[in-house]
């Protein structure tokens, strides 16, 4: 077994409080059904072996929602600026095509990298592989600020991994 | 309650007037690529915005509980989507136009 018993309970958990949030029902028939079905899927998802930390990262759920308080602000703060730019007469852009060299070791920091890359407007991320990231910046501005590697810095490692 | 209103109201507001500005950059920006950062707005903020001002509307309930799954999905989706479009644009060979005051030099230097 690849993966810890904590992962198979926080899985069920999580299941079983969408099923709850999704159908409102709260008598016993019900109740007893949703469970029966989260403890079924639980089941397949075992048998099929997709439980691993990739797949879901149960341990860096604390991590990952630091990283999403940050990176609402990032998207705040770029989202207004790309809106500035928009209503900026004349010309208002300048766009970049550049290749990032990336420091993650783990392909899921790297894939959360990307998307948070993506995520923020003003930068679109291109493509990716191990070793880079080719960005596509809306602004000189952008792509410095991606350079400095603030973003790459708060990305959580999933340090359990290799 | 009329204070939940009018800020349910605010943030609705808000998400409409980004998504005009959303439009207006698609239509200001010159290529496939600048576009999709115009895009970008309405799928982030835009979003969101409409979303919290809806969740606001609905209270706490199994509806704004949805509301909340539904932000939580387009979290995940939009920016996969985009990069595939961008990513699928790049391998279809469609040149980006690049600002020539910086073209060559940004590439693989890194500013100081």
């Amino acid at each position: 077994m690849k993966y810890p018993v904590k992962h198979i309970i926080s899985l069920g958990v999580l299941l079983f409080a969408l099923w709850l949030g999704l159908s409102g029902q709260l008598n016993a028939l019900m109740v007893s059904l949703g469970l029966a079905s989260t403890i079924v899927i639980v089941a397949i998802t075992h048998r099929m072996d997709t439980i691993d930390n990739e797949t879901y990262p149960a341990h860096m759920n604390l991590l990952l929602l630091r990283f999403w308080l940050f990176l609402a602000r990032e998207v705040i703060v770029a989202n207004i600026d790309v809106i500035k730019r928009i209503f900026r007469p004349g010309k208002n852009i300048s766009p970049q095509l550049f290749e990032l060299p990336l420091t993650l070791k783990t392909d899921l920091s790297r894939v959360i990298y990307a998307n948070a890359i993506t995520m923020t407007p003003g930068t679109v991320s291109t493509n990716l592989d191990k070793k880079t990231v080719t960005v596509h910046a809306l602004s000189i501005e952008a792509a410095q600020d991606l350079y400095s590697g603030r973003m790459a810095n708060a990305v959580p490692e999933d340090y359990e991994d290799e | 309650m009329i204070f939940i209103e009018l800020i349910s109201w605010l943030f609705i507001a808000t998400g409409a007037l980004l998504g005009i500005a959303g439009g207006i950059g698609i239509h200001r920006f010159p290529d496939f690529y600048s576009r999709l950062h115009a895009v970008g707005i309405t799928d982030t903020l835009c979003a969101a915005m409409f979303l919290i001002g809806l969740c606001l509307q609905t209270g706490v309930s199994i509806a704004s509980l949805k509301l909340l799954l539904i932000f939580i999905f387009l979290f995940f989706s939009s920016p996969t989507a985009t990069h595939a479009l961008a990513n699928a644009a790049l391998l279809g060979g469609l040149k980006p136009e690049l600002d020539e005051e910086y073209h060559g030099h940004c590439f693989d230097r890194r500013p100081d």
